[in-house]
């Protein structure tokens, strides 16, 4: 199969919705003459136009509005935040109206956009660049979360939320733009709301999603060197959340770990420990375990940064202790 | 569009279409010191030429959005006002089917996209249902309604500048009724004159006489053309006054009883009848004619209301999501 970087998945995905749907368009800031501030949208200005790949200013309240009532209007924006973390100025666009309209218009107005971006940390950036919002945007019903971490899923997963009649938020990284992976040269789609089990075993369950799902994928591979099997599911929604594949893992492997690059407090970990402790109480062999970032902000020495997030040896720490090989 | 001449039949309609909207406003509250209507609730008294004079300027397929204080523009598009009532009083019958309430009214099939309840959130959601209207190539105008307080909000620089680079055929209308809540506009801002905010961003702007119903209409027909043939935003601000407190909880300890009187004496709906009057165009049996169908309608209104059901407790898991099914987490 062809391989391909996951900014390349990106563009094919939506330059195949546009192709096929005249309503699909692209704004934000440096998508359209800059081709991306991560070359996301490589060559659709000059497929599609000015038209349907815009140029905005740095207004991200005033764009994301004008994109949810052109929703309201019949058209199917794709949004692009360069960084979800300024997505925070246009918040109330997105929780108070996109994620609102049809409830409040007794199912009148549906609102078909996708909002998309890097979330998280991108390396050493600083507090207000290095923060991650799919436990905040997932807390809000209205609205579903995917956060894809492999070429594969992105593109998958994107074409079915630029199809999607509910507003869709997708989250990236900067510092999987330039992942390969194979992607097949012809169309599929990925339904949204399904986990993936990214690595099967049989000993420990680890959840996890997005860019730091690698981390958890490198500690398993090392585990198993020392006999330790680890399942590593990857949740790529986490609104709606697949917990049925989570439990059925953990009904077999008796251990959860859940692996996460997000603040603690209200966690997805979190959500997750608190429905597995429900639904498969009497399996679990071993407290559920979370590793999170810090719960600080994220600092910008390399040090401050390395004890911010969660790493390899960490992982493969807890991941002994659920399965009572600390010896 | 030609501009329309204001004949007799205009200034009947105005009249009784802004006497029953002040009616059905008088009834709402009402209902709210009955318990009847819940939440917040915001009167549109005194600001029905606001209304009256847009609706007239407007042409099929051209669009409304608006705040919270949006009871009766619906209405005047069109909606049927029992549904208003119903929506009022929470019940399955009301056009969001119990769930907008007050603030959030909302009609796809008479172009009324809301109802809004955070200050200044409507605004750029009206450029871009006028941006969805360029991209289709279709010839209409979207009307975004604001109030005063809303004007020192991000989201109105930021939409004006898109609005003007885009070129959108839209018209910004400030109802500029003096207070935001119970603040005056001179305590929030160092000066009162609020249509030169569209100065900075190039957009042609002006104050408006907001009492009278064809003073409205003349600026809102110079307005609408413009961004109809293609010649882009216009911002107005519209001076009027609301009678009533911002909401019913409001005691209105920031402004005199005869400051309310002053303004009262410009009241829209006696312009329109002096103007019936003068021209003979209505005798005092055509007023107490309207004035027993306003009555009859408004008890309609509360009847149909009154005798529809609340939702069922499953409608809060309904129009959420398109997607059937959704998995909502229950415990």
């Amino acid at each position: 199969m062809r391989i391909i970087q996951y900014r390349e998945a990106v563009a094919e995905a939506m330059s195949e919705e546009m192709r096929r749907d005249e309503n699909v368009y692209l704004m934000g800031e440096e998508v359209a003459e800059y081709n991306g501030a991560y070359k996301a949208s490589k060559g659709m200005l000059d497929e599609f136009g000015p038209k349907r790949v815009l140029d905005t200013p740095i207004a991200e309240l005033g764009f994301a509005g004008i994109a949810v009532g052109s929703a309201m209007n019949g058209l199917r924006p794709i949004v692009e935040f360069m960084t979800w973390n300024f997505s925070l100025v246009a918040i109330d666009q997105i929780i108070s109206n996109a994620a609102k309209m049809r409830q409040m218009s007794g199912g009148q107005f549906t609102i078909p956009i996708v909002f998309r971006g890097p979330t998280a940390s991108a390396g050493q950036l600083g507090a207000t660049h290095s923060q991650a919002f799919e436990s905040w945007y997932a807390n809000c019903p209205g609205l579903k979360v995917v956060v894809p971490s492999t070429p594969y899923d992105l593109k998958g997963l994107l074409k079915s939320a630029i199809r999607d009649d509910d507003p869709v938020l997708i989250m990236e990284s900067e510092q999987m733009y330039g992942d390969k992976g194979e992607v097949p040269e012809e169309e599929y789609l990925i339904p949204i709301g399904v986990a993936d089990i990214k690595r099967p075993g049989t000993d420990v369950t680890i959840v996890s999603f997005g860019k730091i799902i690698k981390v958890a994928l490198a500690a398993a591979e090392q585990l198993a060197e020392e006999g330790i099997s680890c399942e590593v599911i990857d949740l790529r929604t986490v609104r709606p959340i697949d917990y049925d594949t989570v439990i059925e893992s953990v009904k077999k492997t008796n251990r959860l770990v859940c692996v996460e690059e997000a603040w603690p407090l209200g966690s997805i970990s979190t959500e997750i420990a608190y429905m597995v402790q429900k639904r498969a109480f009497d399996y679990l062999d071993a407290p559920v375990r979370r590793l999170t970032t810090a719960d600080t902000p994220a600092a910008y020495a390399p040090t401050l940064m390395e004890a911010f997030l969660p790493s390899v040896d960490q992982v493969k720490s807890v991941v002994r202790e659920v399965a009572y090989q600390n010896a | 569009m030609a501009k329309k001449k204001l004949t007799k039949e205009v200034y009947l309609k105005w009249y009784e279409d802004m006497l029953f909207w002040r009616k059905f406003e008088d009834m709402t509250s009402a209902l709210y010191i009955q318990q009847k209507i819940r939440g917040f609730l915001h009167l549109y008294n005194g600001q029905e030429a606001l209304l009256a004079g847009a609706l007239l300027a407007m042409e099929p397929g051209d669009k409304m959005i608006t705040a919270y204080r949006n009871h009766v523009q619906p209405i005047g598009l069109g909606v049927d006002p029992r549904k208003i009532m119903a929506e009022l009083m929470g019940k399955v019958t009301g056009t969001s089917r119990g769930k907008g309430g007050s603030m959030h009214m909302f009609s796809k099939e008479h172009h009324f996209y809301g109802g809004h309840g955070i200050v200044g959130g409507q605004i750029p959601l009206g450029a871009g249902l006028a941006f969805a209207d360029k991209y289709e190539g279709r010839n209409n105008v979207t009307l975004t309604y604001m109030g005063d307080g809303a004007v020192r909000q991000g989201s109105l620089h930021e939409t004006f500048n898109l609005a003007m680079l885009w070129n959108l055929p839209v018209v910004f209308v400030v109802e500029n009724n003096g207070y935001a809540m119970g603040t005056s506009l001179k305590r929030t801002a160092n000066h009162e004159e609020i249509w030169k905010l569209g100065l900075g961003y190039e957009m042609p702007c002006m104050p408006v006489d907001g009492m009278d119903p064809a003073k409205v209409y003349d600026a809102m027909h110079e307005a609408m053309e413009r961004a109809r043939s293609g010649g882009g935003p216009t911002f107005l601000e519209m001076r009027t006054y609301r009678y009533k407190g911002h909401s019913m909880s409001d005691a209105q300890h920031y402004r005199t009883k005869d400051e309310v009187a002053e303004f009262q004496k410009q009241d829209p709906i006696l312009i329109a009848r002096s103007v019936l009057e003068s021209k003979k165009w209505a005798k005092e049996s055509d007023f107490e004619e309207i004035d027993a169908r306003v009555k009859a309608l408004v008890q309609e209104c509360v009847a149909f209301g009154e005798n529809s059901p609340y939702p069922e407790a499953h409608e809060l898991w309904q129009d959420i999501y398109v997607q059937e099914n959704y998995p909502f987490i229950k415990e």
